[in-house]
């Protein structure tokens, strides 16, 4: 019974149109970013190593090289600040989790596409 | 009566508000509480408002917890009406699981009147009032936060104990140990007053309320509501 009540309040704050994404994928995350007043969208791509949570607590991580620096971004599924998430590139991976390419670099990050 | 309610907690979960903010919620399905009793300086000595919430199975309620709520139909309550003695006004309802006062006067408020989530409308902030969970009884390391000793350095066997008790080291040399001494002993399931927490959001066709921030107690705890009484908040 609590679980049903949570999760109808948690539906609220899901959003219905979730672009869907798989471990692997490059992205564009798309996020709104409040400048002063004005509201403008700064794109985030790189690859999605990680997704865990669930309900609005599910969170994705991009991972993707800024200047030879490994960057990592974190963000909530359902966040109202992302605007949309476009999938560039689907690729082949065997894990939930590819932390392994933490420690790699040039081109052994390289996935494989998967094609169809 | 003070601006308040009773309720049940739900659990915690997470909303995003319309900025993108990420808050901590605490749901409390609260209410709809019924008023089972009206106290009055005349004849309880002090102003205060008797609420029930939840309801009982019959086989759980005791007589005389079904005779609060309802008039039972009985030879000892036929004998008191012949002679004079007027029944009081009941509720008419279920016997409650969790019954407690909030205290002021009644304010238009009658017994078997229904009071909803929708009476914090416009509190921006509660007061939330449970039972913490009990831990039974535990050390002075996890009850009181105290370090412990030293791994190593001729420590035997005494890593997770408080340090001397002696009159010394408790009360700089008064010859007795000071009251109030922090020691091992039970902890948790005590009452706790959660102060000014922010009301996030009330959705009164559920009967829900949700506030940020944690409230003392398991899901399933009953707790009372009531507007902050935190000044300057």
């Amino acid at each position: 019974m609590s679980q049903q009540i949570l999760a109808e309040v948690e539906k609220s704050s899901l959003k219905a149109d979730v672009q869907p994404f798989d471990i692997g994928d490059t992205v564009d995350v798309h996020t709104k970013i409040l400048e002063g007043n004005k509201e403008r969208i700064q794109i985030f791509s790189g690859v999605v190593i990680a997704r865990s949570g669930s309900g609005t607590r599910e969170m994705f991580v991009v991972r993707r090289i800024v200047a030879g620096e490994g960057v990592e971004r974190k963000f909530p599924v359902h966040s109202p600040r992302i605007d949309k998430i476009e999938v560039k590139r689907k690729s082949v991976v065997r894990r939930a989790k590819l932390y392994f390419l933490r420690e790699r670099s040039g081109k052994a990050v390289r996935l494989k596409e998967r094609r169809g | 009566m003070t601006k308040g309610i009773l309720g049940r907690k739900v659990g915690m979960t997470q909303i995003f508000l319309a900025d993108g903010t990420a808050v901590p919620v605490t749901v409390i399905e609260a209410g709809p509480c019924s008023v089972l009793q009206i106290r009055t300086v005349d004849r309880d000595g002090y102003e205060s408002v008797q609420l029930g919430f939840g309801s009982k199975p019959r086989r759980l309620a005791a007589r005389s917890e079904r005779g609060h709520v309802a008039k039972l139909d009985s030879k000892r309550r036929k004998k008191l009406s012949a002679a004079g003695v007027e029944v009081l006004a009941k509720a008419d309802c279920d016997p409650p699981r969790f019954i407690r006062e909030l205290r002021g006067a009644a304010n238009g408020l009658e017994v078997g009147k229904q009071i909803t989530v929708d009476v914090l409308n416009g509190c921006e902030a509660v007061d939330v009032i449970g039972y913490t969970k009990g831990c039974g009884y535990q050390g002075a390391m996890k009850r009181h936060g105290f370090k412990g000793q030293r791994a190593t350095h001729g420590v035997k066997k005494v890593h997770r104990h408080m340090g001397g008790t002696g009159a010394l080291a408790s009360n700089r040399g008064g010859g007795r140990m000071k009251k109030g001494k922090k020691m091992p002993g039970q902890y948790g399931n005590e009452r706790v007053t959660m102060r000014n927490l922010k009301v996030a959001r009330i959705d009164s066709d559920k009967n829900l309320l949700l506030v940020r921030g944690g409230i003392p107690g398991p899901a399933g705890a009953y707790v009372i509501v009531r507007e902050t009484n935190k000044v300057g908040s």
